[in-house]
């Protein structure tokens, strides 16, 4: 059994503690006194893409432990409960989601412009017949319904998985095996939907005018680098505490060779994305691009290359995807990487040009790690970091590359 | 120089991986395994030098992107300038995006087919080669060592008790 290190603990709660030190400054003007500038519509903003960047993490985690169900895949058997511990992460940012989604449906936050009020009444003076007639799908209680669905479905595939992952430890046999693959098989086809559908409605609707058919797989590529990083990281971590003993560099070879192909993926959605609305230069797609464009230039370029150029070259041989010195930098590199691409997909439509990257932003990146690092640890404490009558865990025990 | 060649035929290739093992720990070189389909481990434990092919893969594909580089260079910037999405900006990073496919497509391209070409070269199969496998049998359900030695007597012996199933000593001339 895995029992948490009291630095890690000590650590998690630090950076809790900066989290919410950002979240009261960034909320009130007690800020001012110490001379920051602040403003609650920057601070919600963070608050939604520090919150998404590790919901997507808990989220691909889900998917994951489904994915090695349904492709009857042995090599991940003994790095599954890191896995698992970090898809009981996904509540939690899904909770604080929904919590966003109705302080923007009462108005307290403005990330959505859709949500204005007067924006869908024609005798309005901010009236805006785009968006009105986008009303029958971008409508609040539809949109808090969908949202509702998407986070209980996902948790509870999360909670269902991990329960017959322990009753398989307790009892043997094959049944609980069986009714996993069920439920991963039925968790993917309905994530395969909703997390598309996800990305329209928290992402994508921020800035309403503009939409990309392949933005779903874009969001789902970008999770699944975070995702994959985070297991990767998260294993070597408890490799190095003395824990996971059949957990070796076959294991992060493959998780980096994930990584990398991901990056790619990502990189390829992005590009394809890009490329096309360069070309055609139609005005009501071109102007996604030009808000990041004018304001955002050199993040929006140093971005897409060091999520492209840094896992490309780094893990591209053999022997740095089985050094975990190295994966670990990668790793890191990684997730600052699509931390910044979250950061351009949501603050360019919420922000516009009054963007900043100061102590609310990364307070609060801080704070969710915090968050993140606890649950993650505590879920890992409650269950043994071994399956140990998993019908594939000999091969995974012996995997070989 | 040793005149005699050794083959064992083994049935099954759990056996030949453990027979290697065992051969090459009391320092026999093995010539040489022939085998229907690749076994997991067997390079690392016949001690085969890691292949180059990874590395020549990517000039290959920087070959290929150069290649790109210069025919898209040449074809639509020096040649015959063309507006691209409306954007006759006449300079080669200014229509870069629109080239990238292109790139893309000749690195993959340059890399697959020279990877290709240059296995056949290295594993000598060509047209109207003629096949250098001693027993058909390997390309089969048999899998076969072959070892270079004089001591054909004490080889044949190792081979048995490793599990060979057939042994056959052959005269070099």
């Amino acid at each position: 059994m895995y029992t948490v290190a009291k630095n890690t603990k000590t650590i998690s709660f630090a950076l809790m503690a900066i989290g919410l030190i950002a979240l009261i400054f960034g909320f009130t003007n007690i800020a001012e006194f110490f001379g920051i500038e602040t403003d609650p519509h920057r601070a919600w903003t963070s608050l939604m893409i520090n919150n998404y960047f590790f919901l997507a993490i808990g989220a691909f985690a889900i998917f994951f432990v489904a994915l090695q169900y349904v492709a009857e895949a042995g090599w991940a058997i003994t790095l599954k409960r890191v896995a698992e511990a970090i898809s009981s992460y996904f509540i939690v940012g899904g909770i604080v989601m929904i919590f966003i989604i109705i302080a923007g449906i009462m108005h307290w936050n403005h990330i959505w412009h859709w949500m204005a009020v007067g924006i869908m009444d024609p005798s309005s003076d901010i009236y805006d017949p785009i968006i009105h007639g986008k009303e029958a799908y971008l409508n609040p209680s539809f949109f808090l319904g969908r949202a509702i669905v998407y986070v209980l479905g996902w948790w509870y595939a999360a909670k269902k998985l991990k329960e017959l992952s322990m009753k398989e430890d307790a009892v043997g046999g094959l049944t609980n095996y069986k009714k996993s693959i069920t439920v991963s098989a039925i968790f993917i086809g309905f994530f395969g939907y909703t997390s598309s559908m996800m990305a329209w409605d928290w992402i994508m609707s921020i800035d309403t005018h503009w939409f990309s058919t392949l933005f779903g797989w874009f969001v789902f590529s970008s999770m699944g680098v975070t995702g994959f990083t985070m297991i990767a990281m998260l294993s070597i971590y408890l490799k190095r505490k003395g824990y996971l003993e059949y957990v070796n560099e076959n294991h992060i070879h493959d998780l980096g060779k994930w990584i990398f192909s991901f990056s790619i993926l990502w990189t390829y959605m992005w590009f394809s994305q890009f490329m096309l609305i360069w070309y055609s230069n139609i005005p009501e797609e071109v102007t996604y691009y030009l808000a990041r464009w004018d304001d955002y230039n050199f993040l929006f370029w140093a971005t897409s290359a060091i999520n492209f150029i840094f896992p490309l070259i780094l893990l591209m041989s053999r022997d740095t995807k089985r050094n975990f010195s190295y994966i670990m930098v990668v790793g890191t590199i990684v997730l600052i990487g699509h931390w910044f691409n979250v950061f351009l997909m949501i603050a360019p439509g919420t922000l516009k040009d009054h963007w900043h990257i100061g102590f609310i932003e990364i307070g609060m990146f801080l704070g969710f790690l915090g968050l993140f690092l606890f649950v993650v640890h505590r879920a890992l404490t409650k269950m043994p970091l071994l399956p140990k009558n998993h019908p594939f865990v000999d091969e995974a025990k012996h995997l070989h590359i | 120089m040793s005149n005699k060649l050794v083959y064992g035929i083994y049935d099954d290739e759990e056996v030949l991986l453990t027979a290697v093992k065992e051969i090459r720990s009391k320092d026999i070189d093995i010539k040489e395994v022939y085998s229907p389909f690749p076994i997991h481990g067997l390079d690392h434990a016949l001690g085969l030098k890691r292949t180059r092919l990874a590395i020549a893969a990517f000039f290959y594909g920087a070959l290929g992107c150069i290649f790109a580089f210069a025919m898209t260079y040449y074809i639509m910037i020096i040649d015959w300038p063309m507006n691209i999405g409306g954007k006759p900006s006449f300079a080669y990073y200014l229509n870069m995006p629109a080239f990238v496919p292109i790139l893309f497509e000749m690195t993959v391209f340059f890399a697959a087919h020279l990877m290709v070409i240059t296995y056949f070269f290295r594993s000598k199969l060509f047209p109207g080669q003629t096949a250098s496998n001693p027993d058909v049998r390997t390309t089969d359900d048999k899998f076969l060592m072959e070892i270079e030695s004089d001591n054909d007597k004490s080889i044949s012996d190792l081979m048995k008790k490793t599990g060979a199933s057939e042994i056959t000593v052959k005269e070099l001339t």
